[in-house]
């Protein structure tokens, strides 16, 4: 199943991934395929676990690649060309990093959680705040990245997908900033519970259209959001929030939010001098997670941890933990863990937190959990309610319910570690949009 | 000679296009789409399109979204599309029939395992919507094997250099999607579809069917005429969706009104002469 297996000494899961052989019947086994000829053309050294995805766009030869309609095609390739060019272009990363110092507020802080870190008498916490950038979250980093392509390649029209609001709203920021046409797919179910997001893109100049299809969360907003594009390709750009999606997707999104782990890297250089040991992010389709993780993923030393919402449980049946309870699949242009049903139907998720209310995620994030490179656990609604909270008075950071999944599993780990060990969390959103809901669950009446 | 390359060459003999409706598999629900399916060549299909409902149909506009919704309430599984099949052939052994829907239900079925059930049942050809040439290794062994066809889309989009590349993989008939955008929203003109056939025909000896956006008589002997087949969907899901009552079931109207649509785009086809390509 896994043809990096055994060369690659991480973490206790190099065997628990076998779980999907078994599950995915006879489709998963004939995904084995490696072909020879498209690992040699790895850019990076054969041994770098930098160097995913293939030219195809598959991470470990199954996972990611390009399930869209022929329509899309010549679309993902055009992007996958213009994305090659501009990344080796210095003028382009001149510009996107001005952009990034002087509009989303780049570096974010890495911040010592001393009261934190002192009540759970364990291992020193360090928060990345990327609730700090401009409108709230680490989605402005890849937003502006590619909106700077969208421009070079002469689009004057964006629809992206929205969940939580976050990526919805920093996509409506940039359109603002540029001066471009923007529309956003978002879920009935979320246009409900993230109202002051919407009124935020509203405000922003964006169209924002409510999606009524399927259970009217991100997944159903994905798909109509892929359908408009289809239906205006000449003009118009589909701006994708995660690491998801057909190749270059995944890959160039995360290659924008790498700064996220590339300044964690240098800012606790800076403080401890060393690396940290345990990086810990929350996931919905994963894009702060593989921003914070790539820097790390060749230094051995540094555990990566995935936190999935278990929404009420993990055997609850209502959660939004791909990895953890789904199976390799094609949904939304690549190959990932999906939850599906046994005829490949894919399933709802739930999560109280919208961000991460999604069936799938990122394609590379499948490949680091099947070499077990990466570890991906859940936390339960209940869970991240108590850590929202807990940071809340500790910090005085309010954080988004989405990064309080993280916290919560920081929480559960730092008193098991020696009080030497370092912990970096990503903070990746501030919690303002997440008010209504959390007092909602306190029994708080606004 | 393979059930689909006898009826384009039968049809190409006598001098006309193929008419191909789709029907979304158990849509309102098991028997009214069994019933529909086994009137449809009486009623004028020379080949049918099944649709396998799918819970995320992205290239889909709301008509067959709908439909695939219906289709999966009423406990659609892949399983029982190609029992469908099976049941369809008791009575018919040349219509070809083509499945057509989204990859993951197949890769969660298994390529191979689905091949041989589905050529077994007597399905002739798979379009997977989703499934590029460059991901279709998994499949094209597989189909290969059991004797299917893979009928690939080309679009507006598709590029010169990438035509041929898509075409060489290739088999049964090319599909031509005639806009650039989702099923059932907006159509090609008769003037679009002249300027768009030639560049195909100059890669492919393979018969092309016309697709999205083919809703009247009139635009399917267009369709049928310019290229060697006019597939309708949209407009034909769409009928079906207004017979049906307030709970969502099917109607005495129901068959009636599909069967006569379908009655109509067939005359329209058989009326028109084509020039022989
Ligand atoms: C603050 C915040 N964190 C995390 C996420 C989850 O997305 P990803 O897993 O791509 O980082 C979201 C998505 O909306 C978000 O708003």
């Amino acid at each position: 199943m896994r043809p990096q297996q055994g060369m690659i000494p991480w973490g206790p899961n190099t065997t628990a991934g076998g779980r999907a052989g078994t599950q995915g019947g006879e489709g998963a086994v004939e995904l084995v395929m490696v072909n020879p000829t498209e690992q040699a053309a790895i850019p990076r050294g054969g041994n770098s676990l930098q160097s995913q995805p293939d030219g195809k766009g598959h991470f470990g030869g199954v996972h990611g690649g390009r399930f869209v309609a022929e329509t899309l095609m010549p679309l993902i390739l055009e992007l996958e060309a213009a994305y090659a060019k501009a990344k080796a272009d210095p003028a382009f990363q001149a510009e996107l990093a001005y952009y990034l110092k002087d509009y989303v507020g780049r570096p974010s802080p890495l911040w010592f959680a001393r009261r934190m870190t002192e009540k759970l008498g364990g291992a020193k916490i360090y928060l990345k705040r990327e609730e700090l950038n401009h409108t709230g979250s680490h989605k402005l980093n890849n937003v502006m990245g590619q909106i700077l392509l969208a421009r070079r390649m002469g689009r004057t029209r964006i629809v992206a997908e929205t969940g939580a609001g976050q990526h919805g709203v920093a996509t409506a920021t940039v359109c603002a900033l540029f001066g471009l046409k923007c529309v956003i797919y978002m879920g009935a179910t979320d246009v409900e519970r993230q109202k002051p997001n919407v009124f935020r893109m509203r405000l922003l100049g964006a169209e924002v259209v409510p999606v009524t299809s399927g259970a009217g969360t991100l997944k159903d907003a994905m798909n109509d959001a892929m359908r408009d594009w289809v239906a205006n390709v000449a003009d118009t750009y589909m701006l994708i929030g995660t690491v998801a999606g057909p190749h270059p997707y995944p890959a160039m999104v995360r290659d924008f939010q790498s700064v996220i782990g590339e300044e964690t890297k240098a800012q606790m250089q800076a403080a401890e001098g060393r690396l940290p040991d345990v990086v810990v992010a929350a996931i919905g389709g994963g894009s702060n997670a593989m921003g914070i993780f790539y820097p790390f993923l060749d230094d051995s030393s540094v555990r990566l941890i995935g936190v999935e919402a278990a929404g009420h449980g993990l055997d609850s049946g209502k959660t939004a933990a791909s990895i953890e309870r789904g199976r390799p699949g094609v949904l939304h242009g690549n190959r990932t863990y999906l939850l599906q049903n046994a005829d490949g139907q894919i399933e709802e998720a739930h999560s109280i937190s919208a961000g991460l209310d999604y069936p799938g995620v990122g394609p590379e994030h499948s490949w680091l959990h099947d070499i077990g490179r990466a570890e991906y656990v859940g936390i339960t609604d209940g869970e991240a309610l108590e850590a929202f909270t807990f940071c809340t008075e500790m910090e005085g950071i309010i954080p988004a319910l989405e990064s309080a999944h993280a916290i919560a599993h920081t929480v559960k780990i730092a008193p098991t570690l020696p009080k030497d060990a370092l912990i970096a969390v990503s903070l990746s959103g501030r919690g303002d949009k997440d008010i209504f809901t959390v007092a909602e669950h306190l029994g708080v009446t606004l | 000679m393979s059930r689909i390359a006898a009826r384009f060459k039968a049809l190409a003999d006598q001098g006309r296009g193929a008419l191909i409706p789709y029907l979304e598999a158990y849509d309102p629900d098991r028997e009214t789409s069994l019933a529909l399916l086994k009137a449809m060549p009486a009623a004028g299909a020379d080949l049918i399109e099944i649709g396998m409902p799918f819970s995320d149909p992205s290239a889909d506009g709301p008509v067959i979204q709908a439909a695939a919704i219906r289709g999966l309430k009423a406990g659609a599984t892949l399983v029982g599309v190609l029992d469908m099949v099976s049941a369809f052939r008791e009575d018919d052994a040349t219509t070809p029939v083509i499945l057509m829907g989204y990859v993951n239900p197949v890769e969660s079925y298994g390529y191979e395992r689905f091949c041989t059930d589905a050529a077994a049942a007597g399905v002739d050809g798979l379009i997977l919507v989703d499934l590029p040439p460059e991901e279709a290794e998994v499949l094209e062994g597989p189909a290969a094997k059991a004797g299917l066809d893979i009928i690939r889309l080309v679009a507006p989009t598709t590029t010169a250099e990438r035509l041929g590349y898509v075409l060489s993989h290739a088999s049964g008939f090319v599909y031509y999607v005639s806009i650039t955008g989702i099923t059932g929203t907006r159509s090609a003109s008769a003037q679009d579809l002249r300027a768009a056939l030639p560049r195909l025909r100059a890669v492919t000896d393979l018969p092309i069917a016309i697709g999205f956006g083919v809703r009247t008589p009139e635009q399917a002997a267009e369709a049928a005429t310019i290229g060697d087949a006019a597939v309708v969907a949209s407009a034909l899901l769409a009928t079906l969706a207004e017979t049906l009552d307030d709970q969502g079931r099917a109607s005495e109207h129901t068959l009636p009104r599909v069967l006569s649509q379908i009655e109509d785009l067939a005359k329209a086809v058989r009326a028109t002469a084509r020039t022989p390509a």
